[in-house]
């Protein structure tokens, strides 16, 4: 166990690596330069040059590579040319928000899609199995703006429930987790319910049934955590994902959290910016494949010992 | 039977219908079976003749769309028929066990061989977790699995075909039924473990007096274990005799055919005689006799009529109008 899981760490560095290289070509190297883009056109030469120097811009691309990967792993991802503060502080402050954020949401979505996926498993083909995945299609397919606009209208407008927009406590957390959790119970809950039906025809559960289990401990005890494998996987990318930043929610709910200082850094062509929140939150995504290869190596034996 | 004492399986007249969306399959017609005490009976016939579902009905784990539609299904004397679910679940594992064709995937990948046997046990038993860890070691011992107590900790991926039927075995064993339902338990497996697994059980049901129900299409296996024997063909009882009489004194067309099928001393080397044709489908069944499409002996009559079980001797029944006995050669 130990072993394996070694070996997925010992994996995951080269595909940083990589990943990281890709985005720092694709961020520097493409046509533009990014002072004149930052700019404008009718900057003078003189301050673009004094500006080149100070950012190293005209070193190889490698070795600028090479100073920004050791740098990232020092916790420091360079300034902000807008805001001129460091892309760390920025990235720690908004950091909090997207956390809270993503528990709740992850919370909703799982306490929702497990129980759902399960019910309509085991009620397949009845009025609660119909209810749940329509329940669950819209939350797919409904565009989150779409649902957090129509949520806001209703309990924040009409109802007066809960506050509109901000970040003040956990009530105002309530529906964006809610609009963020709908969605991922969704995918989450059709999942479940399609694995464990799959499962629940295998060989192994007729054994059980003809040990005289009780139908719950067939499905619990037997089936679920065979079912669960696949499901495990996705739900700790969407966490992940999650942790990225929720762009569409925090823009809508007015969160400050990840999603928005990547799509300000976008819209304020801040390179140094842009370029540590894509590399924090792909090192989040990889991070979150590696617990999701770790959870499900204990739950399937045969995982660990290829 | 009025004669059930506990350990007597007796089947009456048991019909069992998957409603599929082409129709009704009569995987069951109207079968009728004993299996009394200490004793281990055959079902023979070839794939899709309705044995699996047979068993499955004797513990009502058919599942959908297939439902039990008529008849009778007595342990002991006790109806199971009429039992809730909750006591129907006392008798599975217990007093009824089942062992399954396949041993790759008929135990749970993500539990340890040792915990699934145990399982069993502590439902049942009532026995607390170390009594029951250490029957279960002994259990594994009995049916000869070598180093039980490492085998105990084992995945069953980690384990060969014949250590997981023997597995299998310990489970179904472990709480001393008194039937134990066996669904084709060597099929997957090659000749020589095949042997071992059948002298196993044979030496399991001596020990602890054990009925065994051995569904089987190999008329090798039922001349190795069986005491008496029922042929069936297409979710019927065609021939049922104690095992001698059947080997020398067969009746039916169908049982020939199934003989011929395994190669014997004398027979001509490598040549399987087998039967010309194939299964008929459940929903489309030839009218008459059910083989009669198939059969070499065959008359007008044959598929016109559908034949009764005829005695033709004590303890010897077989549906054919070609063996029915007083009108020899008799048309209906
Ligand atoms: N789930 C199902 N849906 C519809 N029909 C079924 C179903 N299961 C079984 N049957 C029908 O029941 C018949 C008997 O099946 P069964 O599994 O008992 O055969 P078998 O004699 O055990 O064959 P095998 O030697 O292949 O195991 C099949 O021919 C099929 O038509
Ligand atoms: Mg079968």
């Amino acid at each position: 166990m130990a072993r394996y899981i070694l070996k997925r760490v010992v994996i995951s560095v080269p595909v940083l690596l990589g990943v990281a290289l890709v985005l720092f070509l694709l961020l520097n190297v493409v046509p533009g330069d990014p002072i004149t883009i930052m700019m404008g056109e009718h900057i003078k030469p003189a301050l673009v040059e004094s500006f080149r120097a100070r950012m190293h811009l005209d070193d190889p691309v490698l070795v600028r590579f090479v100073r920004y990967i050791t740098g990232a792993l020092r916790w420091d991802f360079g300034v902000s040319y807008k805001l001129e503060r460091e892309v760390s502080d920025l990235i720690r402050e908004s950091l909090p928000h997207t956390i809270k954020l993503t528990v709740c949401a992850a919370l909703v979505s799982w306490l929702i899609g497990i129980p759902a996926g399960i019910v309509s498993a085991v009620r397949h083909n009845t009025l609660a199995d119909r209810f749940f995945m329509g329940f669950s299609l819209l939350g797919i397919s409904l565009p989150i703006f779409w649902a957090g606009l129509l949520m806001q209208y209703v309990f924040a407008f009409r109802l007066q429930w809960l506050p509109v927009t901000g970040y003040y406590s956990l009530r105002y957390y309530i529906m964006p987790a809610l609009v963020l959790g709908w969605s991922s119970a969704g995918a989450i809950a059709r999942l479940t319910r399609s694995n464990l039906l799959e499962t629940m025809k295998h060989d192994y559960i007729r054994t059980a049934r003809a040990k005289g289990l009780k139908e719950t401990a067939v499905v619990t005890a037997h089936a679920l955590k065979n079912a669960m494998l696949p499901v495990v996987t996705v739900m700790a990318i969407q966490v992940a994902g999650l942790l990225g930043g929720a762009v569409m929610t925090e823009s809508i709910f007015g969160i400050p959290g990840l999603g928005r200082v990547a799509v300000n850094a976008i819209a304020d062509r801040d390179m140094p910016l842009l370029q540590g929140t894509i590399l924090f939150t792909t090192g989040i995504v990889i991070a979150g494949n590696l617990a999701a290869d770790i959870i499900c190596a204990f739950l399937d034996p045969r995982i660990r010992v290829e | 039977m009025d004669t059930a004492d506990n350990g007597t399986l007796s089947i009456k007249n048991l019909s069992t219908h998957f409603f599929t969306r082409r129709g009704i399959a009569a995987a069951v017609d109207d079968v009728t079976l004993f299996i009394p005490k200490k004793s281990v009976v055959g079902v023979v016939g070839e794939s899709g003749c309705g044995k699996s579902v047979t068993a499955l009905s004797v513990l009502r784990l058919v599942s959908r769309p297939g439902r039990i539609v008529s008849g009778s299904v007595s342990l002991g004397g006790e109806d199971l028929l009429a039992k809730s679910p909750a006591e129907m679940r006392q008798i599975r594992g217990s007093r009824i066990s089942m062992i399954f064709q396949e041993p790759m995937t008929s135990l749970n990948p993500v539990y340890t061989a040792g915990r699934q046997v145990m399982e069993a046990m502590m439902i049942h038993g009532g026995t607390g977790k170390a009594e029951a860890r250490d029957r279960t070691v002994e259990m594994f011992r009995a049916v000869g699995i070598p180093e039980p107590e490492r085998r105990f900790r084992a995945f069953p991926h980690q384990l060969s075909g014949g250590l997981r039927q023997r597995v299998m075995i310990a489970m179904a064993m472990v709480c001393r039924p008194s039937l134990m339902i066996a669904d084709e338990p060597t099929t997957a497996l090659d000749v020589t473990i095949e042997a071992q697994i059948l002298h196993l059980m044979k030496e399991l049901q001596e020990t602890f007096g054990t009925s065994i129900m051995m569904i089987t299409h190999n008329m090798g296996v039922v001349a190795e274990i069986c005491d008496y024997v029922y042929v069936m063909y297409a979710g019927k009882i065609v021939e049922q005799a104690g095992v001698f009489e059947l080997f020398d004194d067969t009746r039916h067309p169908y049982t020939l055919g199934l003989l011929g099928s395994i190669p014997r001393h004398g027979s001509p080397k490598g040549r399987l005689l087998g039967i010309p044709g194939t299964v008929p489908s459940l929903l489309d069944l030839p009218k008459g006799c059910r083989f009669s499409p198939r059969c070499d002996r065959a008359e007008r009559y044959c598929s016109e009529r559908e034949p009764e079980m005829y005695e033709v001797a004590p303890g010897h029944k077989v549906r054919c109008f070609h063996c029915s006995g007083g009108s020899k050669g008799g048309s209906p």
